[in-house]
């Protein structure tokens, strides 16, 4: 205790504080440091200056905004998009409901989601294009007539629906159960609403653009990966015949691109089913899932392969049966380690609806690939903004990964 | 159930046969597989009927046929009077170049960006991670045609840029220079064999003398085998004996061997060196970055793989930050990465049949012109998928193999 006394207090250095020392700390500790830190700065500066450069003086972004709609729904009939804000309100309503429910990560995404509404709400300009050429003046007004616009007034409806929504499933918590059979259900729903039957229906072929590009990844997603589960156990199945079919199915699809799967669904399937002609999205769809599914398989497998004989046995000697086994105690904790493969697989799934472009289905960039006919040598202003469109969701989905792997402890305990 | 069941055979109580686990599973194999070869078989004769009904049938003969079509990129000589069968070969040649090439580019790529993801220097760190966001969120298919586009908006062939009279860039194709024989070839040529066969007795004539000294030093019964003398010797004999005969056999020669070929820029045009078309180069671009950012994170999460104390251990030992990478580091981080690794050049390989989008003659897309042509659409496809099924088993075989050769210590 006496030798305590004796040492001396010094004081933290002062330069390893503020931002000097974070400067001196991170850019320029050691001297190939400070030379790397000069070259990266230097090619930040060339990059930074080529890109705005030409985004404030060469590009001409008017076709963006002049086609917005395009890009949002495709071709879809003009007169039936109350159909899409229907299902939108839909979505919102369940998310709405969910987010008042579970709080968590819901909450936080809602939250997101509902900010991007209102930001589209209040952007001060509407776009008014202009019949007799390619010009499109934009227009900024700073008051509340903007609210004349439709999609203004539909949109404030969404916003409202989200709160509502929100403030029911906070309170009443016996809407749980509901709430994933609604999710279930939403989808049959959405699919009956946007196609319509008798005189209004729109055919799919005039589904496009973002909307389009939504429908083939959530389908994809919902349907894969229940598919690609039911593979991977068919894959470790100790009946060989199961076993070895489905070795060649997930080999099979995953040696082959996938566009050799798409245009085999596309034009070669009529030769093997002549009995009717099949809707041109659903083949699409089909073949997405197909493809996906394999590539899942073999995701869960390496989840299935991580988790400990004795968690089988242990489910055996409880008395549990095989379903039962797999669907409480194995697949969970399998599902739980792969979390990151399986999301990262929901993202190339995403990615891959582009090829439906080259089959000639209208998503995201066929959309792009038609408004350029049109519009001659804007091709880098497009491509730039559906990339960023691409971008932000499958950014978003990498995000949700690590945030539900941060809630459930992966690799912590 | 097994233990169920045998008690209670052993009661000598025989349960029913369709009670029988065992009898149940091979009953019920039997039915699936008696409905996946209906099923097959309900295809196969819808196939068979609807090719009859359209007038055609599965027989290949029609590859001998004359093409008729062109190909803009070639690795081997070609020109529409060819057969079919020629310009599949193309294809396939084509698919190889752009995937080896890319998979080339997109490894040294992804191990810099990897790397620098790891570096202690703030900047490049996060320069390195923005990258790698970037690139891997968007789709190949807008990237190629994002690079095309950007191709397509260079300078017209005339006015080609030109980079210091070695590199010409327009906006259909780039040319590199190219090595060219002279007529110096064939007198070189036989320096080349000279040196070849003086290196391999050099090695046998080294072996045996490391040999005899080792044998002379050692006790009777110490032999530690010639073969690890003849490794030895070549380490010691190849680089001398080999180069320096076959460097002064070059300057030897009548001739120079080989010249560098420039390309020149003629009036409308670019000649000579080795031209590369606009729709490759993109979509190389496109696969070697996309690809890139990918194995980043595959190089990235080795690295890291590989425990701290690892690190501190070799440092506290005493070894130098390049000593700790390639002795400590990368040996252990190498068996991690390798099978990840394998399936981002697996995919890369797939993904190169997206080169219809830049306009590249792959395999995929000689294909369907073959089919829209010839109209036999099954035969035609089912070569088209076998050829990259045998790509992707092959790489995924050689890489097995070699993870194999990597893990061979590791039992």
């Amino acid at each position: 205790m006496e030798e305590q006394a004796d040492i001396q207090q010094i004081k933290p250095p002062t330069n390893a504080k503020g931002p000097v020392g974070w400067l001196r700390e991170n850019l320029f500790n050691t001297w190939y440091n400070a030379l790397l830190t000069c070259v990266a700065l230097l090619f930040l500066y060339f990059t930074f200056k080529g890109i705005l450069t030409w985004a404030f003086t060469e590009a001409e972004w008017n076709v963006i905004p002049a086609n917005l709609q395009l890009f949002a729904i495709g071709p879809y009939p003009r007169d039936q998009v109350f159909r899409i804000w229907i299902c939108l309100y839909i979505l919102t309503g369940l998310l709405g409901l969910s987010a008042g429910i579970w709080r968590g990560i819901v909450q936080r995404w809602t939250i997101v989601v509902g900010s991007i509404f209102l930001v589209f709400l209040v952007i001060p300009f509407e776009i008014v294009p202009r019949q007799d050429s390619n010009y499109v003046s934009i227009e900024f007004r700073f008051n509340l007539i903007w609210l004349i616009f439709e999609s203004r007034r539909w949109l404030l409806g969404n916003i409202a629906i989200l709160i509502v929504t929100f403030f029911l499933g906070n309170r009443i918590s016996r809407l749980r159960p509901w709430i994933l059979g609604g999710w279930i259900l939403s989808f049959p729903i959405i699919m009956f609403v946007l196609h319509g039957f008798g005189e209004n229906a729109v055919h799919t072929s005039l589904w496009g653009g973002l909307m389009l590009t939504l429908i083939l990844a959530v389908v994809g997603i919902a349907v894969s990966f229940p598919l690609g589960v039911f593979l991977a156990l068919c894959r470790q199945s100790k009946l060989p015949a199961i076993k070895w079919v489905s070795i060649f199915y997930i080999e099979t699809v995953r040696g082959v691109p996938l566009i050799t799967i798409l245009f085999m669904g596309n034009t070669l399937i009529t030769i093997f089913i002549p009995y009717f002609t099949i809707d041109q999205v659903l083949k699409m769809m089909v073949a997405i899932t197909l493809f996906s599914a394999a590539y899942m398989a073999e995701n869960v497998r390496g989840g299935l392969q991580s988790i400990p004989r004795g968690q089988h046995e242990a489910a055996q000697a409880v008395g549990l049966n095989y379903v039962q086994s797999m669907l409480f105690v194995v697949l969970p904790q399998a599902l739980r380690a792969v979390i990151p493969a399986i999301v990262g697989q929901f993202i190339a799934l995403f990615k891959d609806t582009s090829l439906v472009s080259i089959i000639g289905l209208i998503d995201l960039l066929g959309v792009a690939k038609s408004i350029l006919a049109e519009w001659l040598g804007r091709h880098v202003e497009v491509y730039l903004f559906i990339a960023l469109i691409y971008f932000i969701f499958c950014f978003a989905m990498s995000k949700v990964s690590q945030e539900i792997e941060a809630e459930l402890g992966v690799g912590k305990r | 159930m097994h233990h169920a069941s045998n008690t209670m055979a052993q009661n000598s109580t025989k349960i029913p046969f369709w009670r029988d686990t065992r009898v149940l599973q091979v009953l019920f194999q039997i039915l699936f597989l008696l409905g996946v070869f209906l099923l097959a078989g309900i295809l196969y004769a819808n196939m068979l009927k609807g090719l009859d009904n359209l007038g055609l049938n599965l027989k290949l003969d029609f590859l001998r046929n004359e093409a008729g079509f062109d190909v803009s990129d070639t690795v081997i000589e070609y020109d529409p009077s060819n057969t079919y069968l020629k310009a599949f070969i193309v294809g396939v040649l084509n698919t190889l170049r752009v995937s080896l090439l890319g998979i080339l580019c997109a490894t040294v790529l992804g191990l810099f960006i990897g790397i620098s993801r790891l570096s202690t220097n703030w900047l490049v760190r996060n320069i390195a991670a923005t990258y790698i966001e970037i690139f891997r969120n968007i789709p190949l298919l807008l990237q190629i045609l994002f690079w095309y586009t950007v191709f397509g908006s260079l300078p017209a062939a005339r006015e080609s840029i030109n980079l210091f009279d070695t590199v010409f860039i327009n906006n259909r194709s780039i040319y590199f220079p190219s090595l060219q024989q002279t007529a110096g070839i064939s007198s070189w040529v036989g320096y080349f064999y000279a040196a070849a066969i003086l290196s391999v007795i050099s090695i046998f004539v080294l072996a045996l003398i490391f040999h005899r000294k080792q044998v002379e030093r050692m006790e009777e019964g110490d032999d530690i085998g010639y073969f690890t003398h003849v490794t030895r010797a070549a380490k010691w004999s190849i680089v001398p004996v080999f180069f320096i005969v076959a460097i002064i056999g070059w300057f030897l020669a009548p001739e120079s061997p080989f010249v560098l070929g420039r390309p020149e820029l003629q009036r409308f045009n670019v000649e000579g060196g080795i031209r590369f078309s606009a729709g490759f180069i993109s979509l190389l671009i496109a696969l070697s970055v996309y690809t890139s950012a990918f194995i980043a994170e595959v190089v990235r999460s080795g690295i890291q793989a590989v425990s701290k104390g690892q690190r501190e251990a070799a440092r506290a030992v005493g070894l130098s930050t390049g000593q700790t990478l390639r002795l400590i580091i990368l040996p252990q981080a190498v068996p991690i990465i390798i099978p990840p690794l394998t399936s981002q050049y697996l995919n890369l390989a797939k993904n190169s049949s997206l080169a219809t989008a830049a306009g590249y003659d792959d395999l995929f897309r000689i294909g369907s012109t073959i089919l829209t042509q010839a109209g036999k659409a099954i035969p035609v496809f089912a070569m088209v998928m076998a050829n990259y099924l045998i790509i992707s088993l092959t790489t995924s075989a050689a890489m097995n193999w070699y993870n194999r050769w990597v893990n061979r210590f590791n039992r």
